[in-house]
């Protein structure tokens, strides 16, 4: 196996991404709990078994590039770099939180990690995206955008707009398809005319292909290639990422669209699972590793929980603050 | 049974009785309906008839007023208001002009179901409540199914209606639980009604905010106010005479809609009785709406932003009093 830079696979690069995989995976089962325990509420979507895209790309990224998320992005913020205990006090609703409380799980923000938030609204993410790359360009700046959406955004208009706009005008966007093989409860093949979300972007002459969104070395190797490819061309680029979601859509689902023994295979080929294993083979991480990793995610995890517990709730008498800028006197 | 169960049953009774009706949206199908309204109909009526559409607002509302034109009777659903916004072009430029713009050559009998409302934590994209947007078009018909009759019976309504129709379904109703009135067979799109009568103030409504109403009313009474309940029904065409008549007996009004009040449906409302009714007025009229702002995700939050039964009560207090603070 070969890392992203063609050399072979080294035990620290290795753990790093694993242990960014357990941080997520951790977070979600966590978050899972809570939601149970009504400590969160609202809108729920895990990331569980789409870990590897959130990491990979995250990885082969600037911190000076901008990013657009979707309501499935508690992963991408996190493997932003976003404070886990900001983003838990943020599903808690409270003024510690990312987004002060207001926005929940599903508009988590961070300006500082040019994190430009998660977006409720399919598709509604993709234009946003088009103008942060249009404007990288307008500055002659060398950073880039880049839009998580997942496969259900690629039947809305807002997609085609998107791509024929950032294609048309030569916009430094990075579109990342994260094709978990259903929207909802709505299969791609029952939703889309053509699956082949990358040829739907070569269309629009777009740079554009899929990978193995289980394989976290793929993930980051295409991502860092795709970047590289915008920075210097200032084109967009596509990149189609196959991957499965192992829970339900959200906490109301009783996924009456899928049955078990297709999630069970999926399971089988997720992406911490199928990292773990090959990682030992190579030799490069044993069992004690892994379990230190997953001690240490489940630490920070529960001190994430206790800063969320012990923050204090925004007063109601902010209610209405930030509706407009606040601008400094 | 609940509202949810009510909803259903009126698709199904459509479905059963006219072969030109069918339902199409997200997750309508295989899902079940994304708040479980049309659960089970997959099985009874088939994929050609309980139609999943792709995430495709704008294309399946307008295919469902191409269907209206072509002789079919499409039950649209748009899974929340929210993502009407991507179909607004097709239900104001099209289904709202059509019929007019013809000069009544055409008529676009489309039913449009949608669910409203906030109240879930479901944050500023996910809690908008549009309805009274809507009601500002000309061309549309909008109504609001509040009670288990309503939910079982207004749909049969808006399909014998050669008019779009767009109803309503505040996502809050869909537990509630309640009997339907014995011997019932159909309502009406035209009238509002009473849902509790009372003499001192008249509490203008629809949606979940009504059963907030009937909450306030209750708490009043033990204070020996008794406040009318009128449940709006419909709000474009709106009730001027349901409205009149009320408040000429109250001589009092407080309007109580989820929707903001800048530019509002409350304040379309404020106009007509000022229009109307003027010099039967005891009190300025109040309203209680939605504070201005985003709805926000935090409970405590979102709670304050929302009518709720003790802003209501106060606010009849106040114009009750005449303390005027409202
Ligand atoms: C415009 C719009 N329509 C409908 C919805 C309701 N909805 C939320 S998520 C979703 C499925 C989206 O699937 P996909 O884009 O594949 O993302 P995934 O949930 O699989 O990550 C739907 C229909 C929405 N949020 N926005
Ligand atoms: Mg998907």
């Amino acid at each position: 196996m070969r890392a992203p830079t063609g050399a072979p696979v080294t035990r620290e690069h290795g753990l790093e991404l694993l242990r960014e995989m357990l941080r997520i995976r951790c977070f979600e089962d966590r978050c899972y709990q809570l939601y149970g325990q009504m400590k969160i509420r609202g809108f729920l979507h895990l990331y569980n078994g789409e870990e590897a895209v959130a990491v990979g790309a995250m990885r082969a990224l600037r911190p000076s590039d901008a990013i657009v998320s979707t309501y499935r992005e508690h992963g991408h913020a996190i493997a932003r770099g976003i404070a886990m205990s900001k983003v838990m006090a943020e599903l808690y609703g409270k003024q510690t939180g990312c987004s002060r409380g207001r926005g929940g799980s599903m508009h988590l923000f961070d300006a500082s990690k040019r994190f430009y938030g998660g977006n409720a609204i399919v598709a509604g993410g993709l234009p946003i995206a088009v103008g942060l790359a249009l404007a990288q360009k307008l500055q002659r700046e060398s950073d880039i955008s880049v839009c998580f959406f997942g496969d259900g955004a690629v039947a809305e208009g807002e997609f085609h707009e998107s791509l024929n706009l950032a294609s048309l005008w030569q916009l430094p966007a990075l579109f990342l398809c994260e094709n978990n093989l259903y929207a909802m409860g709505t299969a791609l093949e029952r939703a889309q005319s053509e699956t082949d979300i990358a040829a739907r972007a070569r269309a629009y002459r777009i740079d554009a292909a899929a990978v193995d969104g289980m394989d976290v070395f793929a993930v980051e190797e295409s991502v860092r290639g795709a970047a590289e490819r915008i920075r210097h061309s200032g084109g967009p680029a596509l990149l189609e990422m196959r991957t499965y979601r192992f829970r339900a859509h959200s906490m109301f689902d009783p996924q009456l669209y899928r049955d078990k023994a297709e999630i069970e295979a999926w399971q089988k080929k997720g992406p911490i699972i199928t990292l773990t294993t090959r990682l030992k083979a190579l030799g490069l991480m044993t069992e004690d590793d892994y379990q230190r990793l997953e001690r240490e995610a489940s630490a920070e995890v529960e001190s994430a929980v206790q800063f969320a517990e012990s923050s204090p709730w925004e007063p109601v008498e902010d209610l209405e603050r930030f509706v407009y800028a606040e601008r400094r006197a | 049974m609940t509202y949810r169960d009510a909803v259903r049953e009126g698709i199904r009774d459509a479905m059963r009785t006219d072969p030109r009706v069918f339902l199409m949206g997200e997750d309508v199908g295989r899902y079940g309906g994304s708040y479980a309204v049309s659960r089970g109909l997959l099985e009874e009526f088939g994929p050609e008839r309980i139609r999943d559409a792709p995430l495709s607002e704008s294309a399946f509302v307008g295919a469902g007023i191409g269907a209206a034109l072509g002789g079919l009777r499409p039950i649209v659903e748009v899974m929340t208001v929210n993502f009407s916004l991507l179909a607004l072009d097709q239900i104001m430029n099209n289904a709202a002009t059509l019929s007019h713009m013809s000069g009544g050559q055409v008529s676009v009998p489309v039913v449009i179901r949608l669910a409203t409302g906030a109240g879930r934590q479901l944050a500023a994209q996910h809690s908008h409540s549009l309805e009274g947007w809507y009601a500002h078009i000309p061309g549309l018909r909008i109504a609001v199914p509040s009670t288990i009759d309503d939910a079982r019976f207004m749909l049969a309504a808006a399909l014998a209606c050669p008019d779009p129709v767009l109803l309503f379904e505040h996502l809050y109703l869909y537990n509630m639980e309640g009997d339907l009135t014995p011997g019932l067979e159909r309502v009406d799109l035209d009238h509002a009604a009473i849902r509790r009568g009372g003499r001192d103030v008249t509490l203008i409504t629809y949606g979940w905010s009504l059963h907030k109403c009937l909450a306030a009313a209750e708490d009043l009474a033990k204070e020996g106010v008794e406040a009318e309940v009128l449940d709006l029904r419909t709000l474009r065409p709106l009730d001027d005479a349901a409205i009149m008549l009320s408040v000429r007996r109250t001589r009092r009004a407080v309007i109580v809609d989820e929707g903001w009040r800048s530019g509002s449906l409350s304040a379309e409302i404020t106009t007509r009785i000022v229009e109307q009714a003027f010099y039967d007025l005891d009190a300025p009229v109040a309203r209680v709406c939605t504070v201005e702002a985003p709805v926000p995700y935090a409970k405590h939050l979102e709670d304050a932003a929302l009518p709720s039964p003790a802003r209501i009560s106060s606010a009849v207090r106040a114009v009750v009093t005449g303390s005027g603070a409202h």
